[in-house]
């Protein structure tokens, strides 16, 4: 058994011995569990793929007479105002006023963190000490005060893959789906992904320290919609979406090679966001999830239409090979998550470990494990 | 020389026209018909590769526009712009003919050759970065 305080301890003599959950597959095969156990510190993950329920806080600063913001647009895009006085939440998926699903909560997002200057709009009733009704001026990420992402639900642990029964084309947050069953997309970075490589969540926590969209960040709390009551696979994983994570991190240090604005046709406005895991490799067991492959991680297919219930499951590496079999026909397959980002990710967190600039943390607590997600009931309103 | 593809639609008044002995005598336009589709005395649409100076290229388009066919130039093929390209997959999905495929590599690859410019990848791209190259 190791612990975090020997690992980091490792990692500031520059000791430490981090690989990404790609390579500790192979490390595994060779050298076998104990003899990498022994070896292994640290193994990283990523992922970068569109992740709706994202967004950022910021805190304008006062202007001189103040405003108390209720009305609040970025780019023309519709901020949150119900918060104090110059606090806002832009959330991703809100579409521009002006431009409709082409530019939203996501591209403001991603313009704020290339530095670009951004038109902040906002109306206020005016108050005895919030005289101001309006405000029109430009804001960057240098004159703002705080700025920080904080994302209610990023990581799914697992998607299931998407399908179309329909005989006409459907537009869906999974992409363009054929008709016919035309073609199949699924997202997620397999091997690489956080919370498959440690499916029980026993390192993963409330303070993990993480990589976010290229900058510092840390597990706040379990994400929305976070379940653990899920069918899984003999080797834990789970066949459908289960965990997730809330995670929240400062944007004046994230890059937009790893946050970006995305548009899906008929659907609306995303975000991709890079999000790396570190998963300290404390015992055997932790070594074990880790070292999954891609051919023993497992999804299961939807019909995206919701008119036909569909049985069937298929691993990364089928959906990997551009095509798999369904209904005895061969259906392309297509990614909706950047596996080439991902391992950027994995392998960016491994050198901010190996040079020391980035250690882990143990975590405050576990991520609260709801067993099962309510539905929404449409009750009558007496 | 210059060669667009282009496709034209017309209302019933243009289908009588000489349109494509026009384009040969009048603007010194070489003219590849890629495929038609003509109701004889109602309307059609046709879809061309025309060749010929930038100057009479420029000329045919407006004796379309005189004669009120609509025109939409294709370019040869779908332009990417790699710089800001995220490898997602998502144009992949939608492509007809693989000419957009993952290799092996994680990344999107493009076969130019195997483009037909049905440009389903266009709105399909969730980042914006594909065009049509004109």
């Amino acid at each position: 058994m190791k612990s975090i305080a020997l690992i980091n301890e490792k990692i500031r003599q520059g000791k430490a011995v981090v690989v990404t959950a790609e390579e500790v597959i192979d490390i595994v095969k060779e050298k076998g569990y104990k003899k990498a156990y022994e070896e292994i510190d640290v193994v990283t993950t990523g992922t970068f793929g569109p992740m709706c329920s994202s967004g950022v806080f910021i805190n304008f600063g006062h202007s001189d007479p103040p405003i108390r913001m209720q009305n609040i647009k970025l780019n023309d895009v519709p901020a949150y105002g119900g918060i104090a006085a110059v606090d806002t939440y832009i959330g991703a998926t809100e579409p521009s006023t002006k431009m409709g699903n082409e530019y939203g909560g996501g591209h403001v997002i991603e313009d704020l963190i290339a530095g670009k200057d951004i038109t902040l709009h906002a109306l206020s009733s005016g108050t005895d000490c919030y005289p101001r009704k309006e405000i029109l001026t430009t804001i960057n990420k240098d004159n703002i005060n705080q700025a920080y992402m904080f994302n209610p639900r990023n990581a799914y642990q697992n998607y299931p893959a998407a399908t179309n029964s329909t005989n006409k084309t459907i537009y869906t947050y999974m992409g363009t789906l054929l008709p016919n069953y035309g073609n199949i997309t699924y997202s997620t970075s397999g091997a690489l992904s956080p919370l498959l490589n440690d499916p029980y969540l026993k390192t993963i926590g409330m303070g993990t320290r993480i990589f976010l969209g290229g900058g510092v960040g840390y597990v706040s709390w379990q994400g929305t919609q976070h379940k653990v009551d899920v069918e899984r696979s003999e080797n834990g994983v789970p066949l459908v979406h289960s965990g997730t994570l809330a995670l929240v991190g400062d944007i004046k240090g994230m890059s937009t090679k790893y946050v970006r604005g995305a548009v899906y046709e008929k659907y609306g406005v995303s975000l991709f966001v890079g999000v790396g895991i570190p998963i300290p490799i404390l015992d055997e067991e932790i070594l074990k999830y880790v070292s999954v492959e891609n051919k023993d991680i497992y999804t299961k297919l939807v019909d995206k239409s919701g008119k036909e219930a569909i049985d069937q499951k298929y691993n990364y590496e089928e959906l990997r090979s551009g095509f798999v079999k369904f209904n005895g026909k061969k259906v392309p397959t297509a990614p909706l998550s950047s596996l080439s980002v991902a391992r950027d990710i994995a392998s960016t967190l491994k050198d901010w470990i190996n040079k020391g600039d980035f250690e882990l943390t143990e975590r405050v607590i576990p991520i609260p494990s709801e067993k099962k997600v309510n539905s929404l009931e449409i009750r009558g309103i007496e | 020389m210059k060669t667009i593809k282009l496709k034209l639609s017309f209302e019933k008044e243009a289908v009588t026209k000489p349109i494509i002995y026009d384009l040969v005598k009048k603007y010194d336009v070489m003219t590849n018909i890629l495929g038609a589709n003509i109701e004889y005395g109602n309307r059609g649409n046709m879809t061309l590769e025309i060749q010929g100076k930038k100057k009479n290229l420029d000329l045919a388009l407006d004796y379309f526009t005189q004669l009120n066919i609509k025109y939409e130039i294709y370019g040869e093929a779908i332009k990417r712009d790699e710089e800001r390209c995220v490898h997602c997959g998502a144009c992949t999905a939608v492509c007809p003919t693989h000419a957009l495929y993952m290799g092996e590599d994680a990344m999107l690859h493009f076969d130019k050759d195997k483009c037909v410019v049905c440009r389903l990848c266009i709105k399909a791209c969730p980042l914006r970065v594909i065009s049509l190259e004109l």
